[in-house]
């Protein structure tokens, strides 16, 4: 069993910034963000290839595209921790002449994003033609795409859910929030999904289910999402993930998928998260 | 009237077709996306010499536009390929999202645009699609008049780094242009030079612009024609020069006339060198079944409409 010590420390200082970056800005989506938290750490400072000399080409690397743009702020802050560019900036979040847009965007030159979302239901697709330009490259790093799970909505995510398997890119991991929540309510009152993994199953991906909050099991499902490369299936990893996690008022419900924590709620998330590699 | 003659008929898709076959030789970084219109886009070739190379997204327009959006991050030079319609209506989001807002070296290539697609009728004949396109930040708008030119333009565009919006059709027509011409964005072409009244056209127009000059030569008229087949960005220095030699202006594009060629024009006429025009187009409605001929003249775009559009710019002509 791996020591992910380190990993947690990194975890507690990048929700630290998220709910910092969220009251700072008077808005933006720490739910999902918080929810997502092990999952950035995880890509960015275990599983990942990346260069922080960053490149949009991205060749010989492994690229990762949020799909789900909204949770921008927890992306922002691992990759700052990560050294893609200063921890100071953090603070220019959602703010007039920032390149840590609202949703996130190559437009405004911000090391280490390739591609603008936040319109939902995009980024299986650029994630699959991403698949195809390293197969022709015949580059063996892989392609990682996260996405919500409202987003599932979206029709495109089931044309690129269709092209994948037909085209054969085991080189492409797709993580799917199973957090069940969104923006008016529960998933499954909103739109119900039934399961998501019975239907990428049924649309020819290798289904992998995992606790998207705990290192360990999440660590565990990209290993063997990985060794799925060579069977000519790409993988579809659904985490379940609390929205909120860990702050306990924050857990439970959609409330805190858009909103932001005032003086007095952000004291009470800060309480809940040790500064462990310095506040921005 | 400088003298235009042609020996054969071409569909500018088949220039298309060809330019993107001399670019699958040339090029190892073109990738050619299809959804399901291989053989209308003329992509049989490139299909058969690139096959690696040929990507069949099937009926998925807007996952098209993604995996292109995609391909670039790795260095592929991405061509979509479908109709019109489906190249700029069904998927303005993922173009505007993906590949302008995002800054993707994306060619969206568009058969079938205009009412010239013919009998399918207006479900397929997209009136608006420059107006879409042109309208995004960062994206080039590109509309040649002929098979010669289309193909010029489609090994151009693989040189030119960022999105671009190369439309062309369906019907066979006269090809009129040089095939060895030198195709440079932005730049537009002087086809005859005159001093009465600029016409100013794109795409099929062009050579009813030319008939319409030889009629307008036969009545002592002398008509200044000019392609402008870079819709965006547009050749302000060539508009400005002739406007200001002739002093009346008619734009004549097979689009609706709001949002196309004659607005783009309009616009930098306005702003520089207020000068009276007449807009050549389709007045605000949807094309209907028909044969190309017929609908080009129900709606307005044949040679006499342009010549009757001259004569009424020349009658508000005031230098």
């Amino acid at each position: 069993m791996s020591d992910y010590t380190e990993l947690k420390k990194v975890a507690s200082q990048v929700r630290r910034d998220i709910v910092r970056m969220v009251h700072g800005a008077k808005g933006g989506h720490p739910g999902g963000a918080l929810g997502c938290t092990e999952l950035f750490v995880l890509l960015y400072f275990k599983i990942m290839k990346v260069d922080t000399n960053f490149s949009m080409d991205g060749k010989g690397e492994d690229i990762f595209y949020l799909s789900n743009g909204h949770i921008s702020a927890g992306l922002y802050s691992t990759l700052a921790r990560r050294g893609f560019f200063t921890v100071k900036e953090l603070s220019t979040h959602r703010k007039i002449n920032s390149r840590l847009q609202g949703h996130p965007t190559p437009h405004s030159h911000l090391p280490g994003v390739r591609l603008a979302t936040g319109s939902l239901g995009q980024g299986l697709s650029v994630g699959a033609g991403t698949a195809l330009a390293k197969r022709l490259n015949e580059d063996a790093q892989f392609v990682y795409v996260l996405m919500g799970d409202g987003e599932q909505q979206e029709g495109q995510v089931w044309e690129a859910a269709m092209f994948a398997p037909h085209n054969g890119l085991d080189n492409l991991i797709a993580f799917v929030d199973d957090n069940g929540q969104q923006i008016d309510g529960p998933v499954s009152k909103v739109l119900n999904l039934g399961s998501i993994g019975d239907k990428y199953k049924a649309f020819g991906w290798h289904v992998l289910e995992c606790n998207g909050n705990d290192f360990e099991s999440l660590e565990k499902a990209i290993l063997h999402a990985q060794k799925n490369k060579g069977t000519g299936k790409p993988t579809c990893i659904v985490m379940k993930t609390e929205m909120g996690y860990p702050i306990d008022y924050m857990m439970g419900s959609h409330k805190w998928h858009g909103v932001a924590p005032n003086d007095e709620e952000l004291a009470k998330a800060l309480a809940q998260l040790e500064e462990t590699l310095g506040d921005y | 009237m400088k003298k235009f003659t042609y020996t054969e008929k071409k569909d500018t898709r088949s220039g298309f077709g060809d330019g993107m076959t001399e670019l699958g030789k040339k090029n190892p970084n073109v990738v050619a996306l299809c959804a399901d219109l291989t053989g209308s886009l003329k992509l049989d070739d490139f299909k058969k010499n690139h096959p690696e190379r040929f990507i069949q997204t099937g009926i998925a327009e807007a996952n098209m536009i993604g995996l292109a959006a995609g391909l670039t991050v790795g260095g592929k030079i991405p061509f979509t390929s479908t109709f019109a319609n489906f190249s700029t209506g069904r998927v303005y989001d993922q173009i505007r999202q993906s590949v302008a807002y995002s800054e993707k070296n994306v060619k969206v290539c568009a058969s079938h645009a205009g009412l010239t697609l013919g009998e399918d009728g207006a479900t397929h004949q997209i009136l608006e699609d420059i107006g879409l396109m042109k309208m995004l930040p960062g994206m080039t708008v590109i509309n040649p008049c002929d098979y010669n030119q289309t193909k010029a333009a489609t090994i151009a565009i693989a040189e030119h780094v960022g999105p671009v919006y190369l439309r062309f059709g369906r019907p066979a027509v006269p090809v009129f242009t040089d095939a060895n011409q030198p195709f440079v964005i932005g730049k537009a072409w002087m086809v005859n030079e005159g001093k009465d009244v600029t016409i100013i056209a794109t795409g099929h127009m062009v050579w009813e612009a030319i008939l319409a000059g030889e009629k307008l030569a036969e009545e002592g008229i002398d008509a200044e024609i000019i392609n402008i087949h870079t819709i965006k960005p547009i050749d302000k220095e060539a508009i400005l020069t002739s406007a200001q030699k002739t002093g009346a202006v008619v734009t004549c594009e097979e689009h609706n006339i709001l949002g196309g060629l004659g607005e783009s024009v309009a616009h930098v006429l306005s702003t520089q060198l207020p000068t009276p025009m007449e807009f050549v187009g389709v007045q605000d409605t949807f094309g209907e079944s028909g044969t190309p001929d017929q609908l080009m003249e129900k709606y307005g775009l044949k040679d006499h409409h342009i010549v009757a559009a001259v004569k009424k710019v020349l009658a508000r002509k005031t230098r």
